[in-house]
């Protein structure tokens, strides 16, 4: 994963759940990320992709020749991926895999890496969230073929057989892909995994850890807006006596939120969970309740922001409304993405008033100010909507202050 | 002395009921009164009626001496100061002051002086954590072994003539062990595991302790406390501590606490007992009731997702069942909808319309007839559920997919096209279960390689949420959603239809939603035909 190894910790784009391509089938890759901004800029040009240069040799290697190199493979199988054609993507695999190349490099190193291209592409606005989510499609297609190929088995009978596993990812989290590789992986490394997947709800999930007592919950989230879930399941998992390994960006890329939450261990990638997991974990300590970990939650601040979540959104959209007169004009559709991205603000407040970090929440305006910038989208009414906010909040020490931080970090802000 | 046998009332209530230990004692030691507590404190485990230091102080003041105050160790309470207050009738009222408070009268291993209650909270804390088994056991033995005694072991009856064990070393990890072994060889075992009381540790002789019942790496047993762990109805098994030779016997106070550990213990494991075995039922019933997992069948690819209203249960009203033809060329059967009603009896209910319409598989050529079966079955039963559903008899012909759809009482299936359109398909009809016939009109659909069409329970559009949390998701949302499938595998149209609705709904209320997809590959399509390693609960 080291060309996914982001300085900040990894900010959320504001939105990719675009409804905007309608039925006249042209995918507007920019309208969900501009309507906070007057007029989405029309149709920007997609520079070339970064990266390594594809070439397009359109054979599968013969078995006997060497593996590709990772970054050779790595470009032939994102245009077949990108293309959406599943026959190249899983011919181009197997064959990488015949050919001697480590099932743990081509989950990790190729398929993992073209997923945090994924990631770069869309940011940068050349593919759009649909791209987005049929690139995982097909990779998560590809991992299941491989997953049967016999250098699989045949990697996973090398190792010493070691305890169970329960993977699943936080209540309310989609990114299911992330938790896949990493359940592959430690299959490989010789643990018995039980793959609980997608949005695992809580009560699931313990009861899952009564029924199979895994040596350890390893537990996956990608949303920072997902933490408080996530703190309820790592409490709830070690009350249950079971120690629990936390990954994935919402983590933070220094697996600082992990610490917080008071998971037992946390590792920034498949392999470094695995070989933490062969350690052993510690039984977890005595049941606590989350707010034992996060004294500052007794302030109330988080409770109040996240309650009042809907009326912050309307009382933010009246104002803008209010002002800007372009806002006012907008398109029903283009209103309701507004509401959407004035509703990710306020969760995001929510959950950096719930873990007390204060940089969480000035990332992801600076990652949606990117995200407009990359979309040629001016961000002025991203900064009136913090300071509509701010006012809003008044009352609230720990909210002023975020919002202040965010608003000054703001090049420009028109605070 | 009709007053003074009525202050002898009060007063023997007075003292019974203090909170500081006290005794009143005749001139010759003997006990006149005494409060709850002072008995707690005086007839310990080990001793009976009036300690003998105390009768000595009593004795010694009424030769004389000066009333003053006397000390003393208890082995279990620790200090004890005695205060005596003599009275004009030559008793005294001896107060008893324990510094540690009243948690000092409680029993407490020597050692490290640490107050055994705490640690018998944090241990009970720790037992209560798990509901599975064989974790409980391998709590009860690692702390046993680690507070209690050098090594400890559980037996629990197994299977026929075996015993299971778990045995630890102190500061070691627990181990599982499967014995055949007579439990009877254990002076006490085969009583503690029958529920009898508990046989006192110095008549258990340790050097007849059998090696089957000594972890390895022990060595020699210096004595041996046999507890059972009360089932409360469920044989819960008996603990075993052993301790070292040179250790010492167990005193008397440590009996006590292994047995309350050993009640605490009990409880954890037979409450685990009853949530497995029932945790093992609701799962084999339950597993007739999931949603089947759908995958490439006969050239079509098929996916479903599932969401039950309450988050806590994985069944509910609606229900979808992919039906493989009965012979190759034929139509494959795919059905979703939906009963009234929510929860467990919903979901009993969608059991018994998919028993129904399984058994009707060999009429799936014709719906309406199919449909007006269901209809009586649904009519003849005792239950005043009814439902809605569709029925979609699909065929790949070349490289096209055709689907005849009928709907009864249910949104007719959206259609996709390769070109991003969404149109409704023409099907309608009425629910199964309320009238006496049903009827319905169906609509064939043709699907090109990428077109998809798709079936869905009005959980979805009628998801309420959105920016002001009271607006339904509603069709021209989900007939959004939809157009941006385009090209997209069909599990992941299904993903992302469920991703949006549970976007909209945040954290709101939502009924049953089930979503179902059948498409036609694309070209250059990889079919994958199940999951073969790991398993999905
Ligand atoms: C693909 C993708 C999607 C797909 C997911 C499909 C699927 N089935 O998984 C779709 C399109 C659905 C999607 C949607 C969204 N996405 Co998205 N998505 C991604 C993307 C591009 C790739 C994810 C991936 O597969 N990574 C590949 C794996 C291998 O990498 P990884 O996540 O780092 O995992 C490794 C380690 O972290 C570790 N690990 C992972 N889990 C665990 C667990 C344990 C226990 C351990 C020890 C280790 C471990 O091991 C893995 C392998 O080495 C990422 C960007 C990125 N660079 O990752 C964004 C990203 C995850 N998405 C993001 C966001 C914000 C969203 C949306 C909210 C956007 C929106 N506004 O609509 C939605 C929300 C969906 C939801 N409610 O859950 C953000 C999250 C930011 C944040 N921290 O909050 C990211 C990081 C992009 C970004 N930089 O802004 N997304």
């Amino acid at each position: 994963m080291s060309t996914d190894t982001p300085t900040t910790p990894a900010p959320p784009h504001p939105r990719a759940t675009g409804t905007t391509a309608l039925s006249e089938g042209a995918p507007a890759p920019a309208a969900r990320a501009a309507t906070l901004a007057s007029p989405p800029a029309a149709g920007t040009a997609a520079p070339a992709a970064s990266g390594p240069a594809p070439s397009l040799p359109a054979l599968v290697p013969p078995p006997s020749s060497p593996p590709p190199s990772v970054s050779v493979l790595a470009g032939r199988l994102w245009e077949a991926v990108i293309g959406g054609d599943q026959v190249r993507a899983a011919a181009l695999a197997t064959g990488a895999l015949e050919a001697g190349l480590e099932p743990e490099a081509l989950l990790l190193d190729v398929i993992g890496g073209l997923q945090a291209r994924v990631g770069r592409e869309w940011a940068a606005d050349r593919i759009t969230v649909i791209q987005e989510h049929a690139a995982t499609a097909v990779n998560d297609r590809v991992v299941a073929l491989v997953a049967g190929h016999p250098a699989f088995a045949a990697a996973a009978a090398r190792q010493p057989d070691r305890g169970r596993i329960a993977v699943a990812c936080v209540d309310g989290e989609w990114h299911a892909f992330p938790a896949r590789l990493l359940a592959e992986v430690l299959m490989l490394r010789g643990w018995r995994v039980d793959y609980l997947g997608a949005q695992c709800p809580t009560p699931h999930l313990i009861a899952h850890l009564h029924r199979t007592a895994p040596d350890a919950l390893a537990l996956s989230a990608s949303l920072s807006t997902r933490l408080p879930a996530a703190h309820a399941a790592v409490t709830a998992a070690q009350a249950a006596g079971v120690p629990v390994i936390a990954g994935g960006a919402a983590f933070g890329p220094d697996g600082r939120h992990a610490r917080l939450l008071g998971a037992d261990a946390w590792a920034p990638d498949a392999r470094a969970a695995a070989e933490r997991l062969a350690r052993g974990l510690p039984l977890p300590a005595t049941p606590h309740q989350p707010v034992d970990d996060l004294p500052h939650l007794a302030d109330q601040e988080y409770t109040l922001v996240s309650r009042s979540s809907r009326e912050l959104v309307g009382a933010v959209m009246a104002a803008l409304e209010r002002e800007h007169p372009a806002v006012r004009s907008y398109t029903p559709l283009q209103r309701a993405h507004t509401l959407d991205d004035l509703a990710h603000i306020v969760e995001h407040l929510a959950v950096t008033l719930y873990t007390g970090d204060p940089e969480l929440f000035t990332a992801f305006t600076g990652w949606t100010r990117e995200i407009l910038l990359a979309r040629g989208v001016p961000d002025a009414l991203l900064a009136f909507s913090l300071t509509v906010l701010r006012e809003q909040l008044r009352d609230l020490p720990r909210s002023v202050a975020v919002l202040t931080a965010a608003l000054s970090t703001s090049a420009g802000g028109a605070a | 002395m009709a007053s003074s046998s009525s202050t002898a009332t009060t007063e023997r209530e007075f003292l019974a009921a203090s909170p500081y230990p006290v005794v009143v004692l005749g001139p010759d030691g003997e006990l006149l009164h005494s409060s709850r507590s002072a008995r707690l404190l005086l007839e310990g485990p080990a001793t009976g009626g009036v300690p003998p230091w105390l009768r000595r102080a009593q004795q010694a003041l009424a030769d004389g001496a000066r009333p003053d105050t006397v000390r003393h160790t208890h082995p279990v309470a620790g200090p004890v100061e005695a205060h005596p207050v003599p009275r004009p009738d030559g008793s005294t009222v001896w107060w008893l002051v324990v510094p540690e408070g009243c948690a000092g009268l409680l029993p407490r291993t020597a050692g490290d002086g640490a107050c055994d209650w705490e640690l018998l909270t944090r241990l009970s804390g720790l037992l209560l954590s798990s509901l599975n088994v064989d974790r409980i056991l391998e709590t009860v033995v690692r702390q046993a072994a680690l507070h209690l005694a050098d090594a400890a072991v559980v037996v629990a009856p197994g299977n026929g003539r075996t015993l299971r064990l778990v045995t630890c070393l102190r500061g070691g990890d627990p181990a599982h062990v499967q014995q055949r072994a007579d439990p009877a060889e254990v002076p006490g075992l085969a009583e503690a595991l029958q529920g009898f009381p508990p046989v006192p540790s110095r008549w258990i002789d340790p050097d007849a302790t059998p090696r089957w019942l000594v972890p390895a790496g022990f060595g020699r047993v210096g004595s041996v406390l046999v507890t059972p762990l009360p089932g409360h109805g469920v044989p819960a098994g008996a603990l075993v501590l052993l301790r070292a030779a040179g250790g010492g016997p167990f005193a008397s106070e440590e009996e006590v606490f292994a047995r309350l550990f050993a009640t605490r213990a009990g409880a954890a494991v037979s409450a685990a007992v009853m949530y497995s075995e029932q945790a093992a039922v609701t799962d084999l019933l339950m597993r007739e009731l999931l949603p089947p997992r759908l995958e490439h069948l006969d050239g079509v690819d098929y996916a479903g997702g599932y969401r039950a209203s309450v988050d806590r249960d994985r069944i509910g009203g609606d229900f979808y069942d992919v039906h493989p033809a009965a012979d190759p060329g034929g139509e494959t059967l795919a059905l979703l909808g939906d009963v009234s009603g929510k929860g467990l009896e919903a979901a009993v209910m969608t059991g018994k319309v998919r028993n129904t319409l399984h058994a009707l598989l060999p009429l799936a050529d014709d719906h309406g007839r199919v449909l007006n079966l269901l209809n009586r079955a649904l009519l003849t039963s005792h239950h005043t559920r009814f439902a809605s559903l569709v029925l979609a008899s699909v065929r790949r012909e070349d490289d096209r997919v055709r689907v005849r759809l009928s709907a009864a009482g249910h949104p007719a299936p959206m259609v996709l096209r390769a070109d991003g359109r969404v149109t409704d398909s023409t099907t309608l009809g009425s629910i199964v279960g309320v009238l006496p016939e049903a009827t319905t009109c169906t609509d064939t659909v043709l699907l090109d390689p990428g077109e998809a069409c798709l079936l869905y329970s009005d959980g979805i559009t009628e998801a309420k949420g959105g920016p002001t949390g009271r607006e339904q998701f509603g069709d021209h949302r989900l007939r959004q959603a939809l157009a941006q499938c385009a090209g997209l595998p069909a599990e992941a149209i299904v993903e992302r239809i469920q991703m949006l609705a549970a976007q909209w709904l945040r954290d709101g209320r939502h009924d049953d939603m089930a979503v179902m997809v059948i498409a036609a590959p694309p070209r250059g399509h990889l079919p994958v035909v199940g999951e073969r390693r790991g398993h999905t609960t």
